[in-house]
């Protein structure tokens, strides 16, 4: 397979307008990734399948992520009263939901390609383009994704619930998810247990 | 009666029970599992049924498809909260006298998914479980054994009096409420009147 | 294989939904039934909704869930090496391969390397549960078809051998949970070897009498030729993985396309279909079954002496840097593979599984509509699926 910059420059000459960014990964396994935006992820999945070098005809694993809201601290140079001092600044950093599609090529053997697309935020612009249209591998695992994170795949055949029953209301992978409370007796309650153990038995837990 | 006589009178080929022996050994020596699988457990199960471990010596071999023709629910593997009404429907439409074995960790208590926020921690909170097998899966030896264990209940069980079997006593519920999905949880997310909370004691 | 076409293929039905996604049954002849989640040949808890004219099935859509036991989420509360024993669950025919193909992507994740004498234990019990999978699979399959008991209790015979093999080798019949990263949990026991060379000396007399018992046969070929065939472009771009791919003609192996492991050490063909029907499915499972035993043979006279765990792994306080990483194997349905988010900490922050009978589930309907609802149950059969995986 080429590399990741010249197949980010092949998509921004084959798909006009598309804004395609590299995602570094700096684990061993070195599967870096491409950002695609969302306005144009039809159009570069689309190219990507039919592209006569590329032919990434498979979609092999459709995942969704959830990036909560994130804290970052930056050290800032400010003027008081005529003395410069730093001061410490807190970002917001907003969340957002991601979907992240491995592709491969059955044809030319070669593979994978990791291409990421972002929501706007955790609440109310969750909307993606669905490729299922380009990959039908897509259409039960974008179901997944929007029953358990909520992301709305615009274009899909059929959007429903998939895994858990139409009734529901939460999404459940999402970190921020709270169970309902059905705690049960455990012995050695640990961990986030040892909160719903402390409110059922209280005596049990010892300080 | 007197076991000396009786054995005199079986040499002479005269056999004497009572009532509620033979009804007993009737009934334990044909209990028609449902055939039901939930999950791994399920595939234990297939095994013990299999020429190995022969689950026919039993008289437990016949599976029967259909929840009418059952007297056994083993419920083997993961009761998820998807799956609960169904399972309790299934248990409603059997026809009394009808047991359960929980069979596996997971039916038990929720076992290794207990965790989950699908996952029902324990078909007990629903209906009455007569034997719980632990075991992650249950050996098919252990699955023989919840069986045995089964018959010697069976056995017990008298006719008549306080502590007869619930299907010979009118009063007695034979159909259990079937929870509804709710918009976070089953609703109810128990049967009240069939699981309690576990109190703990402790002796000194 | 047979090209003979013994059954006329079907009709085409052709599905009319009105705008409102509605059936147009003006005649009140479509009749709506729901197949499972309790059904004795759905494989488990899995659900159909058909929608059939007379016998014929003009619409099926697949219900999922009533298995869904919440793996991920459980994974991304848990440690990297806690979520190994919950692994075996997935696919729980199979739990070697599940094992290896986890270990495999923290392997990447971290950096890994793993010993010469785990890699060849990793193969053989990969192979040996290919052949559990595929034996079952095909009990099952032909007791769809109506030949109850027998076929299965072969089946299960020969599944008894090789867990017993896995029994000695990891203390469980079902739930192995053995490899870890970066190697296996523990060295082979003595006398292991010789065991396993017997249990596959012998395991080609039971294919044989099992293909000459049931590929020949008249009925089976009725009932699954030109049954739920699955065009090769479509199999493609429904990233159908595995056997079911492969029986449609696609050349696809991911032993032989990744190499992973030690594969390429090993002379193996991969066997393929060309109808993509029911009969090649199962055809395609028969000969690769010969082909693991091929492998074995090889794996078993050429395995090295040596450690089984590459010592720079850890088991506490295993933290692999940030990043991420996918691997994938080719498991006896398909292509499994893992996905896994770190940000530096000792969980996982993203655990996902691709689940191949899941994906593989995606054109069900393409190739049951216009068959009769006792061939769904065959078609849906020859998918080869476990709950515990679709569901998760
Ligand atoms: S107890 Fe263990 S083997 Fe049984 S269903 Fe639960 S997870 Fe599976």
């Amino acid at each position: 397979m080429k590399d990741l910059e010249s197949i980010k420059q092949q998509i921004e000459a084959g798909v006009a307008g598309a804004q395609v960014s590299l995602v570094p990964n700096d684990s061993p396994a070195n599967q870096p990734s491409l950002l695609v935006d969302a306005a144009h992820g039809l159009a570069v999945a689309t190219f990507l399948r039919d592209e006569a070098e590329l032919r990434f005809d498979y979609c092999s694993n459709v995942t969704g992520v959830d990036w909560m809201e994130t804290e970052q601290k930056t050290k800032v140079k400010q003027v008081f009263d005529g003395e410069e001092k730093e001061v410490e600044q807190v970002v917001k950093m907003p969340g957002y939901l991601e979907a992240v599609y491995h592709l491969y090529s059955m044809e030319l053997r070669h593979g994978p390609l990791v291409i990421r697309l972002r929501t706007k935020n955790r609440t109310d612009e969750v909307e993606l383009p669905s490729l299922t249209p380009v990959w039908r591998s897509c259409e039960f695992q974008e179901r997944e994704i929007y029953d358990l994170y909520g992301i709305v795949f615009a274009g899909h055949p059929d959007l429903r619930r998939i895994l858990m029953w139409d009734e529901f209301k939460d999404h459940p992978m999402r970190k921020d998810y709270v169970e309902p409370d059905d705690y049960e007796y455990e012995p050695t309650p640990h961990d986030e247990v040892l909160a719903k153990s402390k409110a059922h038995y209280p005596a049990e837990v010892k300080p | 009666m007197d076991e000396g006589l009786r054995n005199e009178l079986s040499k002479q080929g005269v056999f004497t029970t009572t009532l509620s022996d033979i009804y007993n050994w009737g009934r334990r020596s044909s209990v028609w599992p449902l055939q039901f699988g939930l999950a791994c457990c399920a595939i234990e199960m297939i095994a013990a049924s299999m020429a190995r471990y022969d689950l026919a010596r039993f008289g437990a071999e016949v599976f029967r498809p259909s929840p009418r023709q059952a007297d056994l629910m083993i419920v083997a593997g993961t009761v998820t909260k998807k799956m609960a009404p169904q399972v309790v429907r299934l248990y409603n439409q059997m026809p009394e006298p009808k047991y359960v074995i929980a069979m596996g960790a997971c039916a038990i208590s929720g076992g290794p998914f207990k965790q989950g926020y699908n996952v029902l921690k324990g078909i007990d909170r629903f209906i009455p479980v007569d034997v719980h097998i632990p075991g992650c899966p249950p050996r098919p030896e252990a699955l023989l054994h919840a069986f045995m264990t089964l018959q010697r209940k069976i056995d017990a069980q008298e006719m008549s009096g306080k502590a007869r079997p619930r299907h010979l006593d009118p009063d007695a519920p034979s159909e259990f409420p079937v929870p509804q999905f709710g918009e976070h949880d089953l609703v109810p997310s128990k049967n009240d009147k069939v699981w309690e909370p576990a109190v703990v004691v402790r002796n000194g | 294989m047979s090209t003979e076409a013994l059954a006329e293929p079907p009709k085409n039905y052709e599905v009319r939904p009105k705008s409102s996604g509605q059936f147009e049954d003006d005649m009140g002849e479509l009749l709506e039934v729901s197949m499972g989640p309790h059904h004795p040949s759905t494989h488990g808890v899995f659900r159909m909704d058909v929608v059939l004219d007379g016998e014929r099935v003009v619409k099926l859509k697949p219900v999922f869930g009533y298995l869904h036991r919440n793996h991920e989420k459980i994974g991304e509360g848990a440690s990297y090496l806690a979520s190994m024993p919950y692994t075996d669950r997935l696919d729980y025919f199979c739990s070697m391969t599940n094992n290896w193909a986890y270990a495999l992507s923290v392997e990447k994740l971290a950096g890994l390397q793993v010993p010469e004498r785990a890699e060849y234990i990793r193969v053989i019990t990969a192979e040996l549960t290919r052949l559990v999978n595929h034996t079952c699979l095909m009990g099952f399959l032909v007791q769809d078809m109506g030949a109850l008991g027998t076929p299965l209790m072969y089946a299960f015979r020969e599944r008894e051998k090789i867990l017993d093999l896995f029994e000695s080798l990891s203390g469980a019949r079902m739930m192995c949970n053995y490899m870890r990263f970066g190697g296996c949990r523990c060295d082979l026991p003595t006398g292991w070897l010789e065991q396993a060379q017997k249990v596959v000396d012998e395991y080609p007399r039971f294919l044989d009498e099992y293909e000459r018992l049931l590929m020949g046969n008249e009925i089976l070929m009725a009932r699954s030729q030109n049954v739920g065939v699955l065009p090769k472009e479509l199999a493609v771009s429904a990233g159908i993985t595995g056997p079911m791919l492969r029986a449609s003609g696609v050349n696809y192996d991911i032993r032989k396309v990744d190499k992973y492991g030690i594969y390429d050490r090993f002379t193996f063909r991969v066997p393929l279909g060309d109808h993509g029907d029911v009969y090649d499915r199962l055809m395609v499972r028969l000969l690769e079954m010969r082909e693991s035993l091929g492998i074995l043979q090889q794996a078993l006279k050429s395995i090295p002496d040596g450690p089984v765990v590459d010592p720079r792994a850890k088991l506490r306080g295993f933290k692999p840097k940030a990043g991420e990483a996918y691997g994938r194997i080719e498991a006896p349905k398909g292509e499994l593979g893992f996905y896994l988010i770190s940000d530096g900490s000792p969980n996982p922050y993203r655990y996902r599984v691709r689940p191949p009978s899941f994906v593989n589930l995606t054109v069900l309907e393409d190739m049951c509509l216009g068959h009769t609802v006792a061939d769904v149950v065959i078609i849906l059969g020859s998918v080869d699926i476990v709950l515990g995986e679709v569901d998760r």
